[in-house]
Formats: structure tokens, sequence, C-alpha cells
């Protein structure tokens, strides 16, 4: 059986692995990718590509900010493959309030993230809604909006982050899975294909990342779950920002084509093992009728496909972004627990910071990996 | 384009761009247009040219048009009731 | 509420469904069908109750009598019909979306078997997309269900039996046929004959083909064979069609052009089902993997008839109570031995059906441009308008199956979702990577397979039961 050497081996071809890959190529070393399927073949390129500031946890938000930094200088990021990521920004993206509670909800967090000093998130009026949302329905008495916040194609994102990583001397091997990890002086990573050695081993494994935390005997959160998404034919243009429910589960948005994509927390069907995502019709009923709801013209849009995507989900909602508490030279960044598209321009970038300088630019403490066995032993 | 080799005993009269069309009973909207002498039934999504049945049996997409207010009904798979309001989908001219 | 369940449900009442349903119930199977069509039949025998009711079978042929009498079998038996109910979801869990007179409601059924026929092979030429371009099997459907019939001269170009076929018919209707244009290359004829011998073993059905050629040069419509280089023109309808014979180019005024090159299975529902697809060389077609009984790799999943691969409408039925059959023993109403028992006639019928496809696979295989276009402008996907040039683009930029190279060109992305694209994508992307087309694989279709209504869906009936939380927490 053959043998690659290199410096740096990622787990995982999705956009965090890509990105991390892109980042420390960006350093001077050659990374390699491992996928097991293709490159943006799950969460990463199946995903709504909202790309959302709105509501992020707290701890989320430094990154949050970098990250749309980033988004709004894509070219910086991706060179010439930054168009085709089909990203526009400053669409803004808006929480819907239908009630006085969904309205004391929204106030409640705006005041929150105030007081820890951000203030990109804006409560608005009923008439500010409207000229936000002229096709919103009426019953709706107004809003929280992040103004900068945008979409873009996730797929083709994904494909662009691809091409750029291979631009900067990265390399991608498809269709092989990593089974078994040994480390000695180095790690030996044993594939479905061949064997391949290196300094560095980074697991950017998505709803399968503590699969790979188990081989080295590492613990961590099994969650995951199928997102749901569903599709309507091309309609007129009618919503430019991405729209999120407050009081009920939505999201959706009108992408440059006309069509409409609609989802926020229908589960479908998952099956970790098969690796298939299957939509449940039973389930996507209620978002049907709760887009019909809040915008009226929605009572006349065909839904011509739905898709679901696995994604990993961890208890307390943010990712693991940080070193194995078992291995040397070895980190994880996963559990996006849905909202880890946006992220993608930004937790590349502080991995390899962490990883080639030792430190990260940003805060990443609240996402180390330790963080749920201190809370077992807490208990104890 | 089509003519009916004979009369059909039952009939329903259909409304399409607001103009009368007879109609058999039981017969698709697509038939219905068709024979009555509309050779475009919608313009493309992408350069707005003219479309037409293809198929017949529901696979091609190409007789999609706008019924009782709902759009993208499949004309070939719909079939006729007294009444019914028919729209070709991005306004073409009348036959 | 409870949910609505049965022992086996099929989607399509042609002669594979309704043949199914028949053994299925006389077996004691609890059993549903489940089709979009107003009546039974099928493509083959669309509209037959009528047609027979009304005395006028005779116009389309005596074979389709038989089609009468599977529908009369088929309501005499104590199988619910459901027509008007189009599928658009089969869940491996058998688990059913449809849409039917009152709405959109889940069914379960403990089996499922598709039973979804066949659709005509996309003919991607210069100019397919101009109205009064149809179907060859678009015009028979209108003609069967509507006896609705050209008034204008017609031209019929391609391929296959069927062309003959629906060229006789129209003409016995009193239209004029302007030209049968047939792609088939004359090469082709000499290797088809290296399978004569066994396809004589068919006897009636080779006679009858040879019949139909023979009565259309009776009728004296104008046949032009090995023609190639099809290309259709006029600006905002079909007026006119060229072509290359005899080594130079000809011209004909037409206003409806019927294309045909033949059949191949419909089988969006097996694709999003998951079901195991594999690449037919024979057929040059993709099809679900079946075994001797339809089943496929989706344990509660069966499929028969045309949409398990082209065999025709006799074969179908025959393919259909095999199906049945086996339902019947993996539900336990019957052993072993008598599924086997009662599988023997249908599986000797089977063998004489099978004997003239050969020579028929070899003979009307489409002609090489139609299945890979090479005029950079022709438009491969008729919904997103994707053409020969920008696909070819997209191949080199990445996307080397088929799901990439959707994704970006929108090729496949519209309502039609690939079914009149897919053969075509696949098989420029086989031509310019080099790779065979079993390599290079399909589309992935997702559910719904038929467009359905956002407020349709917001009726939907049927409880969530027994489902898979999907999400864990552990
Ligand atoms: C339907 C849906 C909608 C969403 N909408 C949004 C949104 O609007 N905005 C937003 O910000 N986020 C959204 N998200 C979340 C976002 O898509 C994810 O957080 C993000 O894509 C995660 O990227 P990833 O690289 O961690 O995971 P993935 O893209 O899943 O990549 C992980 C990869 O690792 C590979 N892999 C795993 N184990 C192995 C192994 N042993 N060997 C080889 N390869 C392996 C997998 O095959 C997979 O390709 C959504 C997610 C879903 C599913
Ligand atoms: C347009 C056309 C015309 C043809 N005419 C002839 C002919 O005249 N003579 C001949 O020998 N062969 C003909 N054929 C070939 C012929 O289809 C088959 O040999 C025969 O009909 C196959 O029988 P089947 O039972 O497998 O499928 P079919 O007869 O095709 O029956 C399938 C049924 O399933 C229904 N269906 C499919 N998908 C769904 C869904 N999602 N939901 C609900 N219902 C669904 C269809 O409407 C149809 O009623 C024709 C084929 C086509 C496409
Ligand atoms: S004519 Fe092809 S789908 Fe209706």
């Amino acid at each position: 059986m053959s043998i690659t050497d290199t410096d740096a081996i990622v787990i995982g071809g999705g956009l965090h692995g890509t990105s991390t890959a892109m980042h420390l190529a960006l350093k001077g070393m050659r990374p390699i990718v491992i996928e097991k399927n293709s490159v943006g073949r799950h969460a990463s390129g199946v995903n709504a590509g909202g790309v959302r500031q709105l509501l992020r946890d707290p701890a989320e938000i430094p990154l949050s900010m970098a990250a749309m930094d980033r988004w709004l200088d894509l070219e910086s990021l991706l060179g010439r493959y930054a168009a085709m990521c089909e990203f526009v920004g400053h669409i803004g993206q808006v929480a819907v309030a239908e009630t006085e509670a969904d309205m004391r909800k929204l106030e409640a967090r705006a005041a929150e993230i105030r007081a820890l000093g951000w203030n990109h998130e804006e409560l608005v009026d009923r008439q500010e809604l409207r000229r936000l949302l002229p096709a919103v329905a009426d019953h709706c008495i107004g809003g929280l909006v992040s103004r900068r916040d945008g979409q873009a194609t996730p797929y083709l994102t994904s494909q662009a982050f691809r091409l750029r990583a291979i631009e900067l001397g990265v390399r991608f091997v498809e269709g092989v899975r990593v089974t078994g990890l040994e480390h000695g002086t180095r790690w030996r990573v044993l594939t479905t294909d061949s064997i391949f050695t290196s300094e560095i081993l980074i697991n950017c494994g998505g709803a399968w990342a503590w699969q790979t935390a188990s081989l080295v005997g590492e613990t961590l959160p099994r969650g995951y779950f199928a997102a749901t998404m569903m599709v309507t034919g091309r309609m007129p243009s009618f919503v430019d920002p991405v729209v999120i429910g407050t009081g009920r589960q939505l999201s959706f948005k009108q992408t440059s084509t006309g069509t409409v994509v609609i989802g926020g927390g229908i589960l479908g069907i998952a099956d970790l093992t098969k690796e298939t995502a299957d939509p449940v019709a039973e389930r996507m009923r209620v978002s049907a009728e709760t887009c019909s709801i809040l915008f009226p013209i929605m009572r006349r849009a065909t839904i011509v496909r739905a898709w679901a995507g696995l994604e990993a989900r961890m208890p307390d909602q943010i990712p693991v972004i940080g070193p194995s508490q078992t291995a040397p030279n070895m980190w994880h960044a996963f559990g996006f627990s849905g909202h880890g598209f946006q992220l993608s321009t930004i937790v590349g970038s502080l991995l390899a910071d962490l990883i080639v300088d030792g430190r990260s630019p940003l805060p990443l403490d609240a996402f180390r990996p330790s963080r749920f066995s201190e809370a077992i032993s807490g208990v104890g | 384009m089509f003519r009916r080799s004979h009369t059909p005993s039952a009939g329903v009269v259909i409304y399409v761009d607001g103009k009368p069309v007879h109609a058999a009973a039981e017969e698709s909207v697509a038939a219905a247009m068709l024979v009555a002498g509309f050779t475009s039934f919608r313009a493309s999504a992408v350069s707005a040219a003219p479309r037409a049945p293809h198929c017949m049996i529901g696979n091609c997409f190409e007789c999609l048009v706008e019924i009782n207010g709902q759009p993208d009904r499949q004309a070939c798979l719909t079939i006729v009731s007294d009444g019914m309001h028919v729209r070709r989908q991005a306004e073409e001219p009348g036959p | 509420m409870s949910n609505e369940h049965h022992d086996l449900a099929i989607v399509g009442a042609g002669p594979a469904g309704m043949a199914a349903a028949v053994t299925a119930a006389e077996l004691g199977l609890d059993t549903v069908v489940l089709d979009e069509q107003q009546a039974p039949g099928g493509q083959i025998y669309r509209n037959i109750e009528a047609l027979e009711r009304g005395g006028h079978i005779e116009k389309l042929g005596d074979d389709y009598r038989r089609g009468a009498e599977l529908a009369g079998a088929l309501r005499a038996s104590t199988a619910t019909y459901c027509p008007g109910s189009v599928v658009w979801q089969t869940s491996p869990d058998g688990r059913i979306g449809l849409t039917g007179p009152d709405g959109a409601r889940m069914v379960h059924a403990r089996r499922i078997l598709l039973a979804t026929g066949a659709m005509e092979r996309p003919v991607p030429i210069p100019g397919w997309t101009l109205p009064g371009v149809m179907g060859v099997g678009a015009a028979q459907t209108l003609f069967k269900a509507s006896d609705i019939v050209p008034n204008v001269p017609v031209v019929i170009a391609g391929s296959g039996p069927l062309i003959y076929l629906v060229a006789l018919q129209l003409a016995r209707a009193g239209c004029t046929i302007a030209a049968l244009l047939v792609t088939t290359p004359a090469s082709r004829i000499a290797s088809a004959l290296k399978e004569l011998p066994r396809a004589l073993l068919a006897g009636r059905n080779l006679l009858k083909g040879v019949g139909w050629v023979q009565e259309v040069r009776r009728l004296g419509i104008p046949l032009a064979n090995g023609v190639s280089g099809l290309r259709i023109d006029g600006k905002d309808r079909a007026e006119g069609i060229s072509y290359e014979a005899d080594g130079s180019r000809h011209r004909l005024a037409a206003g409806l052009v019927l294309l045909h090159e033949g059949v191949i299975p419909d089988n969006q529902l097996s694709l999003s089902t998951r079901c195991q697809q594999i690449w037919d060389a024979a057929q040059l077609c993709w099809r679900p993997a079946t075994d001797e009984w339809g089943a496929t790799s989706e344990e509660r999943i069966a499929i028969a008839g045309d949409g398990a691969g082209i065999l025709g409408a006799l074969a179908a039925e025959n393919l259909g109570r095999l199906a049945a059959l086996d339902t019947a023993f993996r539900l336990d109403c019957i052993d072993q031995a008598e599924r086997d028992r009662r599988a023997r006639p249908e599986r000797a019928a089977l063998a004489r059906h099978k004997r003239i496809r050969p020579l028929l696979d070899r003979l009307f295989q489409p002609a090489a441009e139609s299945l890979l276009p090479t005029d950079p402008d022709t438009i491969i996907c008729r919904c997103e308008e994707v053409t020969v040039a920008q696909m070819r683009e997209a191949v080199h930029l990445g996307g080397e199956d088929p799901n990439r190279a959707k994704i970006f060109t929108r090729c496949g992305m519209g309502p039609c979702q690939g079914r009149m694209c897919g053969p075509t994508v696949a098989s420029l992307i086989a031509h310019e990577t080099g790779r065979t087309m079993a390599a290079v694989g399909t589309y992935r279709i997702r559910v719904p397979v038929r467009p359905i209504p956002l407020m349709t869906l917001a009726g939907l009936i049927g409880e969530e039961e027994g489902l898979p939380p999907g999400e864990s927490t552990l």
C-alpha cells in the first residue's frame, strides 16, 4: 500500500475543512484534504446559504463579525473565484415579530447584546418592517434586523473554496474515507484507499466528526440532525432580505433567479450510517403554512424540490474549535449546529493561526472541546 | 395545428386569458388549448421564448400555465372543469 | 386521525400496474392503485375504456383490446383504484405522498410497486424547443385521449416501432403525413439481421412490425431512410425541418414535427427513493437494478413494467404479476412453492416476449447525434435553457459529475428536474472526460418528483407515525 507524506491532513471536505486547508497553505504548508464523498456534498453544499449575524450566540458574535468583513471582501480570500459564490451582502436579515410576545422577545435580545457592546441588531417598527419587507403580512408588527447580512449559493461557494485552495497548493483526495488513526512520532492516517502521514491532523468531519474523535479515544458530543429545505419555482421578485420567524420556525429568502428557499428547523430523517437525510412531507406542511401566513403572496408558490442535509449539533448549539484533549497535534472544528455557513470565512483562518502561531487573534475559549467533559465532572 | 375527429358529446367552457374556449368534458387543459389554436402556452424562464406542450404525459413541463390563480400547473395532466380560468404564463398575445 | 394503510401500493395503472393489482387482490392483499390519469390504461392503453364504450378501438388497432380486458379486470378486483392521483414521493419506509382530487395525502404501504412505465427519449436537436415540435407519443396521446389529430401536414422523424405505428394511426384518421424521416442508419439494419433468427421465434410480433412498414409504403407516405443532421427552423414556432440524406441536404416545410427515438424507463421515483440504477448498454438508458421478481436494492420497493427496462406492454403484464406474487410471498399470503408455481406460466410468456428485444434494441438504437448533440448552440436543458457549449464549459470547470454540472449551469434545476436533459448531460460529460456512462452516473432526484403547490402541501393529510425523530442528541 502506498504512503503519502505531508505536513497537514484535514479530514472532511466541507467548507470548514477546505477553508482550514486553504489558510494553512497560505502559511506555507501543503495540506491534503481527505473527503469520503465529494467536496461540498454534505452540509456545506446543501444549506440555505444564509450569511447571518442576526441572533447569534454571544460567544459567536466576534467570529461572526470578522466573518462578515471577509464575506464583504471575498476577493481577498478567494481571488478570481470570489464571484462564483453569488454572494450578496447588505440585504439584511430580519426576524419578524407577529405578536407582542414576539416583539418583547426581540427587545430583550437587542438589550442583551447591546449590554455586551454590540449594536448590529436593530429593532424596527411596523413602518420600517414594511419598508424592508413590502410583501409581509398585515398582522406583523415589527422585527429585529442585522443590516449587513446577506446570502450566497452554498454549493458554488464550496466549489469556489475548493478551486482557490487548489490554486494555493492544497490537494484534495475525494471518495476516500479515513478509517483509522495512529500516532507515533507523526500521524498515520489509514483510509479506504492508502496511507497518509503528517505532522498535524485536523478533524472537520461535520456530522461524522465525533467518529473521528473516537478513533483517538476522545469522547465528544454525537449530536446531529437532518435539516430540510424546500425551494419554489421562479416567482416575481418580492423580498430582498433573508427572513426568519420569531414565534414560529422559519427561514425564508428569494434568490436572484426568483426561486424562494424555505427552511428553518424542519427536520428530515437522518441516517448517519447510510449518510442520507430525507425530507418528511408531514413535517414540511407546517413550514408551508407558516410561509403563506407571513407572506400572503406565497399562497401562489409551487414547491419544486425539497432536500435535507446532515449537520452536527452540539448540546450548547455552538461549535467545537480547538485542540484534541487526548491526542497531540490534532485539532477539531465541527459542530456548527446549523449556522456554520456564515462562519466559514473565518474559522479556518483562526484555526490555522492557532496551529501555526500558537494563538488565535479572536477568543476561542467558549468553543474548547474540553467544555463538555468539564461540565460532566462539574455535576459530580 | 390540431382538429377534433368528431364533435364531443358533452362539453364545458373554460376561459383562457379571459377568452371562452369550448372543451370536451374530461379532457386535459392542454388538449383543449391546442385544439383551440393556442400555439404558445408560456414564455421560457430565461429567454422568454414561446413554448408549448412537447410530451403530453407530464415529463417536459412545457405546458405550465396558471390555473384558477395557481401558477405552474401542468396543463397536460389537469382536466378541464366548467368555468376554469387559465392564464398563459408571461402574457403572450392571443392566438 | 389515523393514517391510511395498505399491504401493497402500486404507482401506475398501465399494463404492469393493472395486472399486478388484479393478482395481488386475488391473493388477498389489501391493494391500492395510484395513477395520475383519469382512467386505467397507462400510456399504451390510455383512455381505453371510453374508446371501447364508443366502439373506437379499431382506430388504434386490434392489439389495444387487451387494454380494455385489463381495465375491466382491475375494476372488477377488490383493489382500490385511485385515478387523478399524482405521486410525488415514495419513501424507502413505505410512505407515499400524493395529490389526489381532494388534495394531498400520505399513504402507508408494507410494500410499494412502481409501475410508472416509460417516457419518450428526449431528442435534443436544433429547434426542438419550438412550439409545434412534439413527441410522436405526445401526438398519439392527444389522439387516444381526446380524438384530436393534426390538421396540418406532419413530419415524423426518428426511429423505433412507434413511428410507423403512429404514422399509420394518424394517416388512417385522415391526417397528411408529409414525410417519415427515419434516422436508423443502413449499417444498423445489417447488424440487426444477426438477431433475426432469434427474433423470428417471436413470430407474430415481428411480422406485425414488418406489416407496418409495408402499410406505410402502400399508403404512399413519403419515407426517407438513413437521414441525419435533423434541424428544425422557425421563429416563434416550427416552420420547417432540414436533414441530410443520400449525401445532400433537404428541407421540408412543416408546421408540426413529431420526434421519436424510442422510449426509456421513467425512473424518477426509483431514483428519488435511491434504488440502485444500472446503465443498460443495449438500450442506452439508465434503469433500476431489479431481480427476477422486480425487487430492488430497497427492501420495500419493487418495480415492474417498462419502468424497470423497456420490454413492451405484454411483458409488462407478466412482470406486474411476478412482482405481485413475490409481494404476496413476502407478506405471508402464499408460500414460496406456490409463488414459484404460479410464476411459471408468467416466466414462459415473458421469455417469448423477450425474444424480439435484441433485434429491436439493435435495430432501433437511437441515432448517435440525438444521444450526443454536437451543435454548440443546441439547448439541452429546456427549462433553464442551457446549451451544449455551456455544458462543455462547466465540465471543464470541474462539473465532471451530473450533480456538479447541474449547480454550475442550473441544467436540470428547473421544474422537470432533469427528465429532459439527464441522459444528454451524462453523455456529454462522458464524452468530454473520456469516461463511461456508468462511471459518470445520474442526477440525484429530489422529492417532490412533480411540483406541489405550497397551499396543497399546507393542507397535507397524514400524521407522523413511527418516524425516526430526525435528530439525535446522543
Ligand atoms: C439544510 C441546512 C441549512 C443550513 N442553513 C444555514 C444557513 O442558512 N446559514 C448558515 O450559516 N449555516 C447553515 N447551515 C449550517 C452549515 O451548512 C454548516 O454549519 C456548515 O456547512 C458545516 O460545515 P462543515 O465543513 O463543518 O461540515 P460538512 O459540510 O458536513 O463537511 C464535513 C465533511 O467531512 C466529511 N467526512 C466526515 N467524516 C469523514 C471521514 N472519516 N473521512 C473522510 N471524510 C469525512 C464528510 O463527508 C463531509 O463532507 C445549514 C445546514 C443545513 C444542513
Ligand atoms: C406516450 C407513449 C405512448 C406509447 N404508446 C404505445 C403504443 O401505442 N403501443 C405500444 O406498444 N407501446 C406504446 N408505448 C410504450 C408503452 O409505454 C409501454 O410498452 C407500456 O405502456 C408499458 O406499460 P407499463 O405498465 O410499464 O407503463 P405505462 O403504460 O406507461 O403506465 C404507467 C402509468 O403510471 C402513471 N404514472 C407515472 N408516474 C406517475 C406518478 N408519479 N404518479 C401517478 N401516476 C404515475 C402513468 O400516467 C401511467 O398511467 C408508449 C409509450 C409512451 C411514453
Ligand atoms: S406537455 Fe410535457 S409536461 Fe405537459
